[in-house]
């Protein structure tokens, strides 16, 4: 890695004693040792395993569950359902006031992905408690299913999620959240070319190497410890507070260092089970993910369908950009809702347009809910974006590099949100991209910068 | 049939913290009678290093070597709030609650000094090495073992600091959706080179050009493990990864590393990183959240290196082998080679 | 279960436990031994993390049922570093920066250490092939491949 010290330099002191200097790392060597303590590091007697009986259905009505099967196997010691969990029904972002609560911890009436958690079966090995869930008898009344947003925004679709009428997140600002700035149609009214066209991802997994989990302690002392690979100790404290309805100061968590996060790890999900289970069996339990659960039941990073219509010009200004944004939460909210609403504030990318109209749709299909991970909300709109504006330079037979150069927002300028932007530097990125990899543009492009306009 | 080249270049920006802020971290700074700095946090190290980070953080501000400073996290009966580490929003947000704690432990320690030295605690600064001096009588000092000591057992001073950084809130007008999404935005360039097999729709990434705007390079060999990370998982996300590979048909999802796939030592594009630092104004000691950011510009400069090399547009993710081929065979139906 | 001895050597140390029979040697490591260098990313022999080596050989202890290490030698990432002075792989590591989260670090350098151990002088082909039955989320590779071809200089250095 080489830092270009020359961009910049007088909004720097690089003259600071321990900042600006790559000390080693202090971790590293509890690393390399296998010293580094992670939260399965730890063995207790008396240790119980929690495995989670799950839906084999994407969408179905249940209609009884029997567990008398699954109580008598060896070395089961309890079973657990929704009726013992004190407040079944939660969301992750209640606590910054994000609702509705839209989904059970365990399922009583419903399910409404493949995978969804039905039963709890604690054992005295990982063993006996996958034998045990598979003895649970749940009789399903299946229901059809809805997988593809656009389906799943037709009137007569199947509804996911009863909390969620239309299969949409319902914001302050309807169906979808938008961005309006300056007057769109006018901006493809005076375009040289309008280019429309629709980008798709799939859902991605944060494959973390160590898969999410805990294990629960009771102290003895009415208070549980749990030691926990999530990536925000609070979220996860103040959700398992409000789900077992057991005030704050009863529950400590505990972290160390966690095995890649990735964002898969901000979900809230088997930390409070397993502290009920702790509770309600007087013992130490762990639920730790199987990898397979780490692929298919853990939330992945939504699949996005996005379509964007540019006006440009020929020479080379972007007049128009209208975005209609979807991303596919899956069964329930968790982190989507918010996802869904990054991306509205992320358009129109890093350009000046002076014509802006975004609007993004979070959408409910029978799948696995989707979540946080690295970039969401982003990273696939900067996908379609940067395709986007390939395929535009291309139209008007303008280098690639060149067209962003033209468009490339600068400090002051206004941003489709009615932000002004400040401490842009992708000019200077850009210049710098040119360079090293040889990919020459005009002279003007390398005399501009991101603190001004030439004149 | 042929091994065809292309590049493509993306640019992007990224925001740091939570979208929309409402996102506070806390930290606390406290000295132990010999002059070692214990902060205690509740955030979580991922493995990016924050641990080591946030102990330079509080040094810096403090003035004593990064090895003086011991980071207690993850503990909730100990540590304060924080949000959680996610949204690029560590460094920015736990780092800046740092700063202000380090700050005012900073300043009961110069006061106590002062009082040692009997001079003004105005007139003093720190060596960054463990001591403490008269500005330009670098022979009146004490050290900050001393200095600890004296706080302790002679004055009953805590040397000591509370942190707290708050994005407020913003929320969006329902109609405008005028709003504050983020206080400072990070940067990127790529240039990515790739050889595109057009019998089989197979892509290798030869190189990537790699430049980024990351405010400030706090400790600039853990920003290159990040950046050099990031850029494998966008490569690996452009062309390899996904739980739903016929999305939106929910079946034949991968449920192990064997069906999951990513690229591996032996699939690496060569890799140049290259940092510019834009200091954010509100960020600690300038730096800008660069976690989430260095994985994302790849994955259009790979695609845009696609459609250079063999002249087909693959819009959906992950540009698979079977996407390639499907895409070049319909090329071929459309425009029949002549 | 059944409960059976194993009688191992354990990082030059003599180990005999108890065990459930059918148990994997992962587990009997970390479980029985106190020894939770090995790392279960995926219990299915697919990730590498648990890669530790046995009468020389690598092994994936999740694969490996600890009753046949019986008589054993098994060395894993706890034991290399003697006296407190780490061994040349895991200084190289450290200092070049190769590990983040450090999750598939123990099993990657005793994949390492076996190739080192087999091929003193490898190319960087070698490191690739020996490191790539082991997955790392967070490095993007390059950074544990110079850091075991640098151990491997340090190491040849030395013995010249």
């Amino acid at each position: 890695m080489e830092l270009r010290k020359d961009y910049f330099s007088d909004e720097r002191n690089d003259d600071l004693n321990e900042i600006g200097h790559s000390r080693t790392r202090s971790d590293t060597p509890g690393h390399v040792t296998g010293r580094t303590a992670y939260f399965a590091d730890r063995t207790f007697p008396g240790l119980l395993h929690l495995k989670m009986m799950r839906s084999p259905h994407h969408h179905a009505n249940i209609r009884s569950i029997d567990v008398s099967e699954a109580e008598k196997h060896p070395g089961v010691i309890r079973v657990l359902t929704a009726k013992d969990v004190p407040h079944n029904l939660y969301t992750i972002l209640i606590l910054i006031q994000v609702g509705p609560e839209d989904e059970t911890v365990l399922a009583d009436k419903k399910v409404s992905w493949k995978g969804e958690a039905v039963v709890a079966v604690l054992a005295t090995s990982e063993r006996a408690a996958q034998e045990g869930a598979a003895k649970v008898k749940v009789e399903y009344e299946v229901l059809p299913a809805v997988f593809d947003m656009e389906e799943a925004l037709k009137p007569d679709a199947p509804l996911v999620n009863e909390h969620h009428p239309g299969n949409f997140y319902l914001y302050d600002s309807g169906d979808h959240r938008k961005v309006r700035f300056g007057d769109v149609e006018a901006g493809f009214a005076m375009a040289d070319h309008i280019l429309e066209q629709t980008y798709n991802s799939s859902p991605i997994e944060q494959a973390p190497l160590e898969t999410t989990g805990c294990i629960v302690t009771p102290d003895g002392n009415d208070r549980f410890t749990c030691y926990t690979d999530t990536q925000a100790m609070f979220f996860t404290l103040d959700n398992a507070s409000i789900i077992l309805q057991m005030p704050g100061h009863k529950l400590h968590m505990v972290g160390g260092t966690v095995g890649g996060g990735f964002g898969g790890k901000v979900d809230v999900i088997v930390e409070p089970i397993a502290i009920l289970a702790a509770k309600l069996t007087g013992r130490p339990v762990s639920f730790i993910y199987s990898r397979e659960e780490e692929m298919q039941i853990s939330s992945p990073r939504a699949a996005e369908r996005i379509v964007i219509r540019d006006g440009v010009m020929n020479d080379g200004r972007l007049v128009a950009r209208k975005v209609t944004g979807y991303t596919d939460a899956g069964a329930y909210s968790r982190h989507s809702p918010y996802g869904a609403q990054k991306g509205a504030a992320h358009y129109p990318g890093p350009y000046t347009v002076e014509n802006v109209w975004i609007d993004t749709y979070c959408v409910y299909t029978n799948r696995t809910p989707s979540s946080a991970m690295r970039g969401f909300g982003v990273t696939i709109a900067d996908f379609a974006l940067e395709v986007q504006m390939d395929k535009l330079a291309r139209l008007i037979g303008m280098d690639p590099l060149e067209f962003r150069f033209i468009n490339a927002y600068r400090d002051g300028d206004m941003k489709a949100h009615r932000q002004p932007t400040e401490g842009a530097a992708l000019i200077e990125c850009m210049q710098e991209a040119s360079r090293v990899a040889d990919w020459p543009v005009a002279d003007r492009f390398y005399e501009m910068s991101s603190r001004s306009r030439e004149a | 049939m042929a091994l065809k080249r292309g590049r493509g270049v993306a640019a992007i920006n990224y925001p740091t913290g939570m979208n929309l802020g409402g996102d506070p971290s806390q930290a606390l700074v406290h000295s132990t009678p010999t002059g070692s700095f214990m902060v205690t946090l509740s955030s979580v190290d991922l493995g990016q290093g924050l641990r080591q980070v946030m102990s330079q953080i509080c040094a810096e501000t403090i003035g004593v070597p990064t090895e003086a400073v011991t980071i207690d996290t993850a503990d909730t009966d100990t540590g304060p709030h924080c949000m959680g580490t996610f949204a690029s929003r560590g460094t920015h947000r736990i780092g800046n609650a740092i700063v202000q704690a380090a700050r005012e432990a900073r300043d009961v320690m110069l006061e106590v000094a002062a009082e040692e030295l009997e001079v003004d605690a105005g007139d003093l600064e720190t060596d960054g090495t463990g001591n403490i001096h008269v500005k330009g009588a670098p022979q009146k000092s004490i050290s900050v073992f001393d200095t600890a000591l004296a706080a302790h057992f002679k004055h009953g001073r805590s040397i000591s600091g509370r942190g707290m950084f708050l994005v407020p809130r913003s929320f969006p007008e329902t109609e405008t959706g005028a709003m504050k999404p983020a206080t400072c935005y990070a940067h990127a360039c790529v240039v990515a080179d790739v050889e595109v097999d057009d019998e089989t729709g197979e892509v290798s990434v030869l190189s990537v050009k790699n430049v980024y705007d990351v405010g400030r390079a706090l400790n600039p060999k853990m920003v290159e493990q990040q950046l050099v990370g990031g850029s494998w998982m966008g490569i690996s996300h452009a062309l390899f990864e996904t739980t739903e590979p016929y999305y939106p048909d929910r079946d034949n999802g991968g449920t192990d590393f064997n069906q999951y796939l990513m690229p591996g030592p032996g699939n690496l594009a060569d890799t140049e990183t290259i940092v510019i630092e834009r200091p954010a104004a509100d960020g600690p000691y300038g730096a800008k959240g660069v976690g989430e950011m260095c994985a994302n510009p790849q994955i259009p400069a790979v695609a845009n290196a696609i459609f250079d090399a063999v002249g087909v547009r693959v819009d959906t993710m992950p540009i698979t082998p079977e996407r390639v081929l499907r895409a070049l065979k319909a090329q071929s139906r459309e425009a029949p080679a002549g | 279960m059944a409960r059976v001895p194993v009688q191992f050597t354990l990082n030059g140390q003599e180990r005999a436990e108890f065990v459930e029979s059918g148990v994997t040697l992962l587990h009997a490591l970390r479980d029985t031994m106190g020894d939770t260098s090995p790392k279960g990313g995926c219990q299915q022999g697919a990730c590498g993390a648990c890669s530790v080596i046995v009468d020389g050989e690598l092994r994936l202890s999740c694969l490996t049922l600890a009753e046949t290490c019986e008589g054993a030698s098994i060395e894993t990432a706890a034991g290399l570093a003697s006296e407190g002075v780490l061994h040349p792989l895991q200084r190289a590591i450290v200092d070049g920066f190769a590990a983040q989260c450090g999750f598939c670090t123990p099993g990657m350098i005793m994949a390492a250490k076996t190739l080192l151990d087999h091929t003193p002088n490898p190319t960087r082909e070698d490191v690739i092939e020996a490191i790539s039955g082991n997955i790392c989320r967070c490095t993007g590779y390059e950074p544990i491949i110079q850091a075991v071809l640098k151990a491997a200089r340090s190491n040849s250095q030395k013995a010249g």
